[in-house]
């Protein structure tokens, strides 16, 4: 099997399945419960929350563990606007971001809130100048995600965060499911930032938001005490703890893993360019670990099980996108809506080895040369 | 009566390092900061003379603290002692309060008499304490040539121990009294073998491994990492020096002849390797090559690749059979992680077939082919070093 789809979920690390297992065989109270097992769970699900608080360089009241980078999402814009309620109802957003973004700001549209979207440059990037013309007294809430899942557009947060230090009354969110693990991310003037396990070989059902101290949020999830006062729910112990190891896994060797993928990524690239009917759709400025690409012609749904065929597994648009089959990312980013309606997803990782890529290239070059064929 | 104090201690015996009269102090001292430095976090304290050394501890480290010896070199011998004054009746005492508590059916006692103020004379002391036991232990037999329990008995000024077997520590000299080597750390099965041997002899090693992202893996990394951790239980730091390999070896790929392109890979290691010693102040380079092994491990081979400097290579295992390799990297518990299956950047660009014989002209034309002396100066520049930290989490691995 070659596996070129870790931006849509990573097979966990089997380090990370032991802390799993061995917390939940051997760590079996509440950590809400005031007797000896409960306080050991606590002591257990508290060095964890360090831990993750002290690899991301915040607070340790500053983590909170959700089900996932959905639930953060949603967490971090519904929570705002109904703490906020007097402060504004405008959410500035660009077209490049994730279902569990754009839905829940369609559900605000709804109910009466202007969700404005900044354009994007010819790369990709935010347009800082135009943002800050966007920006007025009715702006609540800017939400921007670090890396776009589709193209892998990298945004430069850390600029619009410092842009948006000067509007204290504007709250800054930062989807970063698709950063963590694979750059380096600075949450220095960032309110609000999400990222999940799976993406990072942790477990599905496990993600978390970080909340600065000096934002407040309403919870989705009313209810009893729990890790943070901002989720209820009883802790999911054995989760936090294995989120907490596949963090500082994926930290430790990090460095070592981007350039080990952006040898790949050349590799990659290098292949693709030398295949008719193929364009590259991510750019030099884009992360190495996500390349999408068009062909002219052939529908991506096609090309995805052509390739299934020899065990070979991409990705048409992202695994969380509705089933209309334009790609809005790429329209965005290329409007052209042929591209857009040909896109296909290779991710890959640290995992991912150079006959893998060679042996995919081989495969997408006879494919495209067969439908391509066919097709005409 | 008053109560015997029945501490016990764990007594040290140097061993080697008693042979090196002149430099003895520094011997132990180094011995006695390596065993601080490994007991560090456990309940013990430490005091040092120039025979012995003595541990005293609490009863429920013991285990802890006698496997972390295991691990020290520089420790011929050591034995867990019963402590009491060197007084007669205080002796008598403690050996009759022992008695119950072992089981004997031949035994004789072997009595050391350092302190010569003590009022017995040795043999006559231990034929005193050999009546004392037959008095008060039923169906026992004195054998001097071969007993079953031996009750050594040790008078020193102030204080008497007691004890009945020895074991053997793993020997060596307290690692950092010859100074710092760099050893080659692949992921095979050979160099940390190479690195546990030299660091017996008491070199200081840091390792260097060379890598070739993306043709090597994080894995192989790590393993390499892993492999070092292993060392590190016998040693104090190791720094693990990071070689970006990936564009020498992509240029020697691309322009020498295949049968040459191992051969020249490790004259280039060597060229680094050289660099290297003298950056870290090192003395010497070491490394797992075992003759003829591989073909870059044969003698023309080793003449050849060797020829780039004039640094001494210590090969620790060249003249031992690969069983032989491998049974004390099962020992030292290295096996296990060698054996994982990543690609080092010596398995990665591997021609079908290799020269054996290579000639020294043929790999200098090879050579001449592409700049590799600013290849070298740029890696030198980019090296990244990794500390080997054996600190475990308060949660043992599970965070």
């Amino acid at each position: 099997m070659v596996y070129l789809d870790y931006s849509a979920t990573t097979p966990v690390d089997r380090r990370v399945l032991e802390s799993f297992d061995r917390t939940a065989l051997e760590y079996i109270g509440n950590p809400n419960s005031l007797h000896l097992e409960g306080v050991k769970s606590k002591k257990l699900m508290d060095a964890a929350t360090h831990q993750v608080a002290e690899l991301l360089h915040v607070k340790d009241n500053e983590v909170i563990f959700t089900s996932g980078a959905s639930e953060s999402n949603n967490l971090a814009i519904k929570g705002v606007i109904n703490k906020y309620l007097n402060r504004g109802k405008t959410i500035i957003t660009t077209k490049l971001e994730h279902a569990s973004i754009l839905e829940p700001l369609n559900y605000l549209k709804e109910k009466g809130y202007t969700i404005k979207y900044i354009k994007i440059d010819k790369d990709g990037l935010v347009d800082i100048d135009e943002l800050k013309k966007m920006l007025d007294d009715d702006t609540i809430l800017v939400s921007i995600g670090e890396v776009n899942s589709e193209i892998g557009i990298v945004q430069n947060v850390g600029e619009i965060g410092l842009l948006l230090k000067e509007y204290p009354r504007i709250i800054f969110h930062v989807d970063g499911t698709q950063a963590v693990g694979k750059k380096s991310i600075n949450l220095e003037n960032i309110d609000l930032y999400t990222f999940s396990g799976h993406k990072i070989y942790g477990l599905k059902g496990i993600g978390c938001l970080i909340k600065k101290e000096h934002v407040t949020l309403e919870p989705l999830i009313h209810g009893g005490k729990s890790q943070s006062i901002f989720r209820a729910g009883t802790p999911a112990l054995p989760l936090i703890v294995s989120f907490a190891k596949a963090l500082k896994l994926i930290i430790n060797d990090l460095e070592f893993n981007y350039r080990y993928v952006s040898g790949l990524n050349d590799r990659l690239i290098k292949g693709l360019k030398n295949i008719d009917g193929v364009i590259v759709n991510s750019n030099e400025k884009c992360l190495p670990h996500i390349v999408n690409i068009s062909i002219t012609g052939i529908k991506p749904e096609t090309m995805l099980h052509a390739l299934e065929e020899d065990e070979i597994y991409v990705s048409t648009k992202t695994a969380c996108s509705s089933d209309d089959d334009l790609s809005i990312g790429v329209y965005e980013l290329t409007n052209d809506e042929e591209r857009a309606r040909s896109s296909i997803r290779i991710s890959i990782s640290h995992l991912t080895r150079s006959n893998e890529i060679d042996f995919f290239l081989e495969k997408l070059k006879l494919n495209v040369e067969k439908l391509q064929s066919i097709g005409s | 009566m008053e109560k015997i104090d029945m501490n016990r201690v764990i007594l040290i015996k140097y061993g080697e390092l008693t042979t090196k009269k002149d430099n003895r102090k520094v011997f132990i001292n180094a011995l006695y900061n390596n065993i601080s430095n490994k007991l560090k976090g456990l309940d013990y304290h430490i005091e040092k003379d120039l025979s012995r050394m003595y541990i005293e501890f609490n009863e429920k480290d013991l285990e802890k603290i006698l496997d972390k010896i295991n691990h020290v070199f520089g420790i011929h011998a050591y034995t867990v002692a019963y402590k009491v004054n060197s007084d007669i009746k205080d002796i008598e005492e403690l050996i009759l309060d022992v008695l119950p508590k072992i089981e004997i059916e031949t035994f004789k006692v072997e009595t050391k008499r350092s302190d010569k103020l003590f009022p017995i004379e040795s043999t006559e002391f231990s034929k005193r304490i050999g009546s004392l036991i037959l008095k008060n232990k039923h169906n026992i037999k004195v054998d001097v040539h071969h007993p079953k329990t031996v009750f050594h008995i040790e008078i020193r000024k102030d204080y008497t121990y007691i004890y009945f077997e020895e074991y053997m520590g793993i020997g060596g000299y307290p690692v950092g009294t010859q100074g710092k080597g760099l050893l080659m750390l692949s992921g095979g099965i050979d160099s940390p073998v190479a690195g546990y041997l030299s660091m017996k002899r008491g070199i200081n090693i840091d390792c260097v491994y060379f890598e070739a992202i993306p043709h090597t893996s994080i894995e192989a990394r790590n393993k390499v990492i892993e492999l070092a951790k292993k060392l590190l239980t016998y040693g104090n730091n190791i720094n693990l020096y990071v070689v970006p390999f990936t564009e020498i070896q992509e240029a020697i790929y691309k322009n020498c002849d295949k049968e040459y392109v191992i051969t020249i890979m490790r004259r280039m290691m060597y060229r680094i390797m050289e660099k290297l010693v003298h950056k870290y102040n090192a003395h010497v380079i070491i490394n797992g090559e075992s003759i003829g092994q591989v073909a870059s491990q044969t003698l023309t081979s080793m003449e050849v690749i060797n020829s780039v400097t004039n640094l001494p290579v210590i090969r620790p295992v060249a003249c031992l059979d690969k069983l032989e390799i491998i049974s004390i990297a099962e020992k030292i518990d290295t096996y296990n992680i060698s054996i994982l299956p990543y690609e080092d950047c010596c398995t990665v660009f591997v021609p079908r077939h290799p020269v054996i014989n290579p000639k020294l002209d043929k790999c200098i034309i090879e050579e001449e082919k592409f700049d590799y002396n600013m290849m070298i100066d740029n890696i030198i520049n980019n090296i990244m070093t990794i500390k080997i930290l054996d600190k475990q989490d308060d949660y043992d691995g599970l965070l």
